[in-house]
């Protein structure tokens, strides 16, 4: 392979982000015991630049560097903006849960920023080379987050099931990568791609390597019957990491799923969208049944998550550039419902107290009328009710299983939707309509009420006009 | 012919090694057999003429990462007994996935697919081509950016390992070396100015 000297602009965020995170590790060495807040600063101000930056630098046609590991095209630039903006609320949810518990380190920060570095690089990939170790940057840096607070045996315990399981879809995922570098001969998803497209069978090993991807991608995501991990690390790590475990890690995954499925292996295009069939139905209904037997909250929406990566898969399987660009809309607006639903479970707590349990919310209309409306909507949101926008992003989606005339899967998608509608309106219910044992009004800090108000806020407009969204997806996969 | 006479002999001992590595019971003889099949498969290496990767096969995981193993089963003498308890409860189950995936692999991976045809015999190199030269070139030109990700893979593994491990507990009794170090006189020796008794 002739060495070409490598563009390093499109890759100018990740840099920028490689630097500021180091910077922030020195900050918090030299001046982290008197100044804290500092390292709290600097790690927003470098998503924010970070942000700007890939925004200046969207790339009008995909361009590819560092000799064919680096991809940058509109997919990956409007993800990371998404990725950086929801890990920015995240650190914001995040110094007030850990301030208030005393838990506050400088490295909870860093490691957040090396993880978005690893979620960016995942997106970006261009081979499977770069694919696995930007997975493997987040999946480090995610893990260490669940286990920072020692103190706590749960957080321990769901960070070992975490890293054990992750480290065996790790294995799965390379298993296949190895396959399918044995068939084509190259690690480049480009090169992968041409081979399928000139051979005129389709190898069985290529379908066997295939097998391997789909399961470790089905882990990452957290598709059933991958899910195992998904309620014990939800409900066993601190609140804040759990809101960023379920939130920016699950663009990524959806980058790491079109990267390798729909870039490298179109040509057994019919293969995995049967393989993606029975894990979304199986997660829709797993996540949305389990659910309602739950009463821990955070348990609770951890199987809405699975049952939300069902129907993220949907957009997939309908296999079209609208069905991929509906799964795009989905997974951002999902990301945004699941920062906001994890961030009221930090508003509301309090030292010692983790507002996690469904009881926890009995009555909460009383205490603080304005916190509750923002539960009703971000509850109604994800439940996929008209006016908010969880609702049309299951109607996109669901458009485009019709479209390619898969309308069995679409009705079994309602079926499961209206059965998970339950639980949602439990909250609701609880919410509004029941005594709490608690009467005293709520305080809490006024920034940290701006911030779940703007999240809530911008689900209910983007509800009212998602077109401009769904458009942006449209566009950025061209 | 004596060279695949060497690759036999090194194949079956790896595959046996890797066997023992599964079923012996005593665990430090288990890693000693993982050694062992750390160290067929780099012959195995040698022989297809990648040097580099055989010798830092045998220095990094023989030497380090598998001392390092030996260490940690022989401080910490886990009591085996309760790991087994569930073993016949499983193994009807696992044993039925093991033998499903084991002929799906069969079916596939045949040497009718990855044979000579399909992947073509490794190019034989004159004596003085160096494998690490050209492994060095590709990784610091071609590979630059994924090298840059291992590094900070590293790093953050670093971090990780650092912030997860130094932490006060609260009720241990720990020296501090700087007020070691800063101690005067004053505070560890108290002169008592006493006056002298008359004897008696």
């Amino acid at each position: 392979m002739p060495f070409v000297t490598p563009e390093f602009l499109p890759a100018l965020p990740e840099i920028l982000l490689a630097v500021m995170a180091c910077l922030v590790l020195l900050v918090d060495l030299y001046f982290g015991r008197r100044h804290p807040s500092w390292v709290f600063l600097l790690a927003q101000a470098s998503l924010v630049l970070c942000a700007l930056l890939c925004i200046a630098l969207y790339p009008e046609e995909p361009t590819t560097t560092f000799n064919g590991t680096f991809r940058s095209d509109g997919m990956s630039a409007v993800l990371k903006v998404f990725m950086i903006l929801v890990t920015y609320f995240v650190l914001f949810y995040s110094k007030f849960y850990l301030d208030v518990r005393d838990l506050f380190k400088g490295e909870y920060f860093v490691l957040s920023l090396f993880a978005v570095l690893g979620m960016m690089i995942l997106v970006s990939a261009a081979s499977l080379l770069t694919l696995y170790l930007g997975l493997e940057l987040m999946a480090l840096c995610l893990y260490a987050l669940v286990a920072l607070n020692r103190e706590s045996s749960m957080a321990s315990e769901a960070a070992m099931k975490y890293f054990v399981l992750g480290a065996l879809a790790s294995g799965t995922l390379l298993y296949g990568m190895s396959l399918l570098y044995g068939v084509t001969g190259s690690l480049e998803l480009d090169r992968i791609r041409e081979y399928q497209s000139v051979g005129g069978e389709i190898d069985i090993i290529l379908v066997l390597g295939l097998v391997f991807i789909v399961v470790g991608v089905a882990f990452k995501l957290g598709a059933a019957p991958f899910h195992m991990w998904v309620p014990d690390v939800y409900e066993g790590a601190p609140t804040s990491v759990t809101l960023f475990v379920g939130t920016a890690p699950k663009i990524a995954a959806f980058g790491m799923l079109m990267r390798l499925l729909v870039d490298g292996l179109a040509g057994v295009q019919g293969d995995w969208i049967e393989m993606l069939t029975i894990l979304s139905v199986l997660s829709m209904a797993v996540g949305n049944i389990i659910a309602i037997a739950q009463t821990n909250l955070k348990r609770m929406l951890a199987y809405s998550t699975i049952a939300h990566v069902g129907f993220l898969l949907l957009g997939i399987i309908a296999g079209t550039r609208a069905g991929y660009a509906a799964s795009m809309f989905y997974v951002i607006v999902y990301a945004l419902m699941g920062l906001g639903a994890f961030g009221m479970i930090i508003v509301l707590g309090s030292k010692g107290f983790e507002s996690d349990r469904l009881d926890d919310f009995r009555g909460l209309n009383e205490r603080s009328p304005w916190l509750a409306f923002l539960v009703l909507v971000l509850m109604l949101s994800m439940a996929g009710v008209p006016p908010f926008v969880g609702f049309w992003a299951k109607w996109s989606v669901l458009r485009e299983v019709v479209a390619a005339d898969q309308v069995w899967l679409a009705t079994v998608a309602v079926v499961l939707a209206v059965i998970g509608l339950f639980y949602y309106l439990r909250v609701v219910r609880l919410v509004y309509f029941e005594e709490g044992q608690e009467a005293a009004p709520l305080v809490c800090g006024t920034d940290v009420k701006v911030m779940i108000s703007t999240n809530a806020l911008a689900i209910l407009a983007l509800g009212v006009y998602p077109s401009a969204l769904l458009a942006l997806c449209v566009t950025a996969l061209g | 012919m004596a060279e695949l006479v060497v690759f036999y002999c090194f194949a079956a001992i790896l595959v046996f090694a890797a066997f023992r590595v599964i079923t012996v019971r005593n665990p430090v003889h288990a890693a000693l057999f993982l050694v062992l099949a750390f160290f067929s498969s780099a012959c195995v290496w040698i022989l297809l003429e990648a040097e580099f990767l055989a010798i830092v096969l045998v220095l990094v995981y023989v030497g380090a990462v598998m001392v390092l193993f030996l260490f940690v089963v022989m401080m910490l003498d886990i009591n085996l007994a309760p790991l087994r308890e569930g073993f016949t409860r499983y193994l009807g189950l696992g044993a039925a996935v093991a033998v499903l995936i084991v002929a799906q692999l069969l079916l596939v991976l045949g040497s009718d697919r990855f044979g000579l045809e399909r992947v073509g015999a490794p190019v034989r190199r004159a004596a003085d081509y160096s494998n690490t030269e050209e492994l060095g070139v590709l990784l610091y030109t071609v590979y630059a950016y994924p090298f840059e990700i291992a590094a900070v893979v590293l790093l953050v593994a670093i971090i990780a390992a650092i912030s997860l491990t130094m932490r006060r507990r609260p009720g241990i009794k720990a020296q501090n070396p700087a007020e070691q170090v800063a101690v005067r006189r004053s505070d560890r020796v108290r002169l008592v100015k006493m006056r002298s008794e008359s004897r008696r």
